[in-house]
């Protein structure tokens, strides 16, 4: 190709003036808002809190306290927030793809199996070797119980919010018996599996807490898919099918493909949320080990926008909500429900906030994944 | 001005059932039709003016699409707006239809100034859009689809009323459509009737229809202004959007010409008579803002002689059948050689858009051979043939060129987004992904952008800020830099203004002597004879009749169209 000789012409004025307009599209600031709305839900619920005759800022205070006021409940923040984070990280990529994935909780469910089998039945091993392949492992069951469904959309068009969701009974019941018969602790009495081998166990990283490795995991995960979904054609690709999936078959991107790798990768990062929980907290397979973090994820994720960097940030909000509502109840007595309906209004603020920078057309309206297209925004990922 | 009410006069029969404005005026259905309002015979020998919009800006990040526009749209009138792609003719129309708010300036409907804050509002006033792209819901019923998005008193659909009034509507302004058919299987040209009678059902009194023409067939097109003339006759106004002047003097009373945002004036057009070629220059040098003559740009377009190379597209026997599994390409065979241009003409319907779905792998065939360099391509995937060379600027931009809410870099690199320099692979060998490499993807953007003069507020623009014509020069600039060998083309410049068309033929013509194979697919014959070398026909899936472009004429090409 050959270079522009000339420097002053019109049309590199041109280009030198989009060049220095790039940064000022950038201006528009959803953290901002983001902010404000959790502000307002705040607000809100202090009215709430005033109104059963507690104190608001009492109630904060303990929230606040208690989910980061000291090492345990801290600690204890980033435990939970471990699983919606990286449950909600898969997520960012099948809802970009458009599939819409309600079958998280399931897919954490088999990826703890397949780490509980792995820890029961695998010899041996250095620590590490073991890790990577239990880690290999859960991904995999994850991603298999999430590719059933995607295949079935593919290949018949099966509606794949109606299998995701029926595939999470399937997993949970199943798992349920698989701790009750199989897979029961040899001469226990409880239902729950016998306690994976050590070398099978996620490194604790503060002593005399529940914080384990899988945090890590969830921070890397997340920068990880962050490239993934800017920089790679895989990306690429993922974007273009869920935005218009004609568009990507005319121009050669095998979109039923792209749709199995986005359910996959989803699925194996929920199946890594499940590793976590019985590599990291649990040790062993126990029934209802995990109070639905496939769905609150759901709504880590579109809370995150479906940005991978932001989902880091919402997990953590979420958990805390979590454990701050237990010290709250105590020492403000304001009922732990409560923090559902500020979970709620979040949800319901954010959303709103959003709402409001959609231009007012109706072609611009884009609809309910959470993606938008402003006048000021440019960049997707 | 004398005083009267507007729309009162015998709305005995029959009144719209949502609002207050009258449907029926006229005791239906044997009266002759009088110019609308008719209890006054006198009142539409003065100018009545219905719509006034003055000193009108709208400003988007990065341009200023309107800027001070005043307009005066009379009773019974068909007011042409023209200008090039981009001068902010579908933004000013999405202002009246409450689609977008002015930054200043002010409407008077019927004298009344209006604020319009919403399309409910705009349709309460009397004001009908039939936008550039459709927006029927395919799986729906005409009547249906009339009644979306409409106020219903009380819970429950009454679909009969509905399609009985579509009828009587369609009856009145000789606008065949069933009511009870679906839009999925209707043509163009009724889809756009329906949108018509949806319009013209909710009350409306002006009609602005953007760009109706860019879809329809002449045939269509004819029917529609036969249609046009029926409403102004009952008084209704019509703004009507469109790149063809020919159509402007044959069914428009003035014409508005916008450029850059601003408007250069207004022309009263003479259908007839000696002054008509003068009008058309001038409306011209108008759009285009400097001396050009018609004449000298029309014989600018320069068919070289070129040597043909080999037959790099044949196509033996081709079978297919279309999404009602109707067999709609009957054993098809032609070929195209390097360097030479192969127009299929024929009413749109008749098999043309799965005859390009199936060149560009979109469809399956059932029967048949496609050789592409010699090599059996049938039903092969869409990535397969990109790679064979094929390029596909398909018949629906929206639909299958382009991603509305990706930015222009990213809808630039569709289809050759894993190839260098766009993407690479760190270590060749290894697995991995292919990494895109975006200071090339801008370069090559920003490259298309200014060599196909594609008017976009910022390179990195989302895709839908383009205005209709702009996101079509994208779509040819960017398969025509593929540098492919096999150039498939379905109505290459819909939408596109005249300076626009004329560049894209140039470019054909300059892919043509480099040898590219191109198949172009037009239902304009203009186009078609302008630029082929040979023309086949296509009618009811088959080719009627193939013949070198210099023995071809419309004359022959008609009667092969209709099947005769
Ligand atoms: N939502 C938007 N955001 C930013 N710019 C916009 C937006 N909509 C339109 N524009 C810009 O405004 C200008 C006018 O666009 P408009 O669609 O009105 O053109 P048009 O006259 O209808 O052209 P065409 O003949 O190609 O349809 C264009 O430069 C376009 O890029
Ligand atoms: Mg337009």
């Amino acid at each position: 190709m050959k270079k522009p000789v000339e420097k002053n012409t019109e049309k590199n004025r041109k280009v030198q003036e989009w060049r220095r307009g790039r940064s000022f599209l950038f201006l528009y600031s959803p953290l901002l808002s983001f902010f404000l709305a959790i502000l307002l839900a705040f607000l809100l619920s202090s009215l709430l809190i005033s109104w059963i005759g507690a104190s608001p800022l009492l109630a904060f205070k303990a929230l606040i306290l208690g989910a980061f006021g000291s090492l345990n409940g801290f600690t204890e923040t980033l435990v939970k927030a471990t699983p919606l984070m990286l449950t909600g990280l898969g997520l960012c990529v099948a809802f970009r793809s458009k599939v819409w994935n309600i079958g998280a909780e399931g897919q954490i469910h088999l990826g703890a199996l397949a780490t509980t089998l792995m820890g029961v039945y695998l010899p041996h091993f250095p620590s590490f070797i073991s890790l990577t392949l239990t880690g290999l492992a859960s991904f995999f069951a994850g991603g298999f119980w999430a590719a059933i469904p995607g295949w079935l959309k593919i290949r018949w068009g099966v509606n794949e919010i109606i299998t995701t969701l029926m595939m999470n009974y399937i997993a949970i019941l199943g798992i349920n018996y698989a701790v009750h018969v199989p897979l029961k602790e040899p001469g226990g009495f409880l239902p729950q599996s016998a306690l994976i081998q050590p070398s099978v166990e996620l490194p604790i990283l503060v002593e005399r807490t529940r914080l384990h490795a899988g945090i890590l995991l969830g921070i890397a995960g997340a920068g990880v898919l962050h490239i993934l979904l800017a920089r790679t054609t895989l990306g690429y690709q993922i974007q273009v099918v869920g935005l218009n999936p004609d568009a990507g078959r005319c121009s050669g991107i095998p979109v039923g493909k792209i749709i199995l790798i986005a359910m996959v990768l989803s699925g194996g990062f929920a199946g890594l949320a499940g590793m976590g929980e019985i590599a990291g907290v649990h040790h062993r397979l126990l029934e209802n080990f995990s109070p639905g973090y496939g769905y609150t994820a759901i709504v880590v994720a579109l809370l995150a926008d479906l940005k991978p960097l932001a989902v880091i940030l919402v997990s953590i909000l979420f958990a805390a909500l979590i454990v701050g509502a237990d010290t709250m109840q105590r020492v403000a007595g304001v009922p732990n429900s409560l923090v559902l309906i500020i979970e709620s209004l979040i949800v319901l603020f954010v959303l709103g906030s959003r709402a409001l920078s959609y231009v007012r057309h109706p072609l611009f309206f884009v609809k309910d994944n959470g993606q938008r297209t402003t006048e000021g925004k440019l960049r997707i990922s | 001005m004398e005083v009267w009410e507007w729309g009162s006069g015998d709305s005995s029969t029959l009144s719209h059932p949502h609002t207050s404005i009258p449907l029926y005026p006229l005791p239906y259905p044997h009266t002759p039709i009088l110019p609308y309002p008719h209890t006054s015979p006198l009142s539409y020998l003065h100018t009545f003016i219905l719509l006034r919009i003055d000193k009108i800006t709208k400003r988007f990040p990065g341009v200023l699409a309107n800027d001070q526009i005043s307009l005066e749209i009379e009773a019974g009138e068909v007011h042409a707006l023209l200008g090039q792609n981009g001068a902010g003719k579908t933004t000013l129309m999405n202002i009246l239809y409450g689609l977008y708010q002015p930054d200043s300036g002010q409407i008077y409907f019927k004298d009344r100034k209006v604020k319009i804050s919403s399309p409910r509002k705009a349709i309460e006033l009397g004001i009908g859009m039939v936008h550039q792209h459709f927006m029927l819901i395919p799986d729906f019923t005409v009547a249906e689809n009339i009644l979306i998005g409409f106020k219903q008193r009380g819970p429950f659909l009454n679909l009969k009323r509905v399609e009985q009034a579509v009828a009587e509507l369609s009856h009145r302004y000789r606008l065949q459509v069933d009511p009870t058919a679906r839009v999925q299987h209707l043509s163009v040209g009724s889809r756009q009737r329906v949108e018509i009678i949806k319009a013209l059902y909710r009350g409306a009194e002006l009609l602005i229809l953007d760009e109706p023409t860019s879809v329809l067939t002449p045939q269509e097109t004819h029917e529609l202004f036969q249609i046009l003339r029926t409403l102004t006759a009952q008084g209704k106004s019509v703004i009507f959007i469109t790149h063809k002047l020919n159509e402007v003097m044959q069914v428009c009373d003035r014409a508005t010409v916008l450029r850059n945002g601003r408007k250069v004036g207004t022309v009263k057009i003479q259908q007839e008579g000696p002054e008509k070629e003068v009008i058309k220059e001038n409306l011209a040098r108008m759009m285009i803002g400097k001396e050009v003559s018609l004449e000298t740009e029309r014989t600018a377009l320069k068919k070289k002689p070129v040597q043909f190379g080999k037959e790099v597209l044949k196509v033996e026997e081709l079978e297919a059948v279309n999404d009602q599994n109707r067999l709609v390409l009957k054993k098809i065979s032609f070929s195209v050689r390097a360097g030479e241009i192969l127009g299929i003409a024929g009413v749109a319907g008749n098999g043309q858009s799965e005859l390009v779905e199936v060149l560009a792998g979109l469809r399956k065939a059932v029967g048949g051979r496609v050789f592409l360099n010699g090599q059996e391509v049938l039903n092969e995937p869409p990535r397969k043939l990109l790679e064979g060379g094929i390029a596909h600027i398909p018949e629906d931009r929206l639909r299958m060129g382009l991603v509305l809410d990706l930015p222009l870099p990213e809808n630039a690199i569709l289809g050759s987004f894993h190839k260098a320099p766009f993407s690479f692979k760190i270590g060749n060998a290894l697995p991995g992904p292919r990494w895109l490499n975006y200071t090339e993807i801008r370069k090559f953007t920003e490259r298309l952008i200014i060599s196909y003069d594609i008017k976009t507020p910022h390179p990195e623009a989302t895709m839908r800020m383009l205005s209709g014509g702009n996101q079509q020069k994208f779509i040819v600039g960017r398969e025509l830099t593929r540098s492919p060998k096999v150039l498939l083309t379905v109505q290459p410049t819909m939408g596109l203004d005249i300076k626009a068309t004329e560049f894209v033929h140039q470019k054909f013509l300059e892919q043509r002597e480099n040898q590219v194979a191109i198949l172009l697919i037009s239902t304009e014959l203009d186009e078609i004879l302008a630029l082929s070398d040979r023309v086949a026909v296509l009618y009811e899936g088959q080719i009627v009749g193939l013949l070198p472009a210099d023995q071809a004429d419309r004359e022959i090409l008609g009667r092969w169209m209709s099947g005769l």
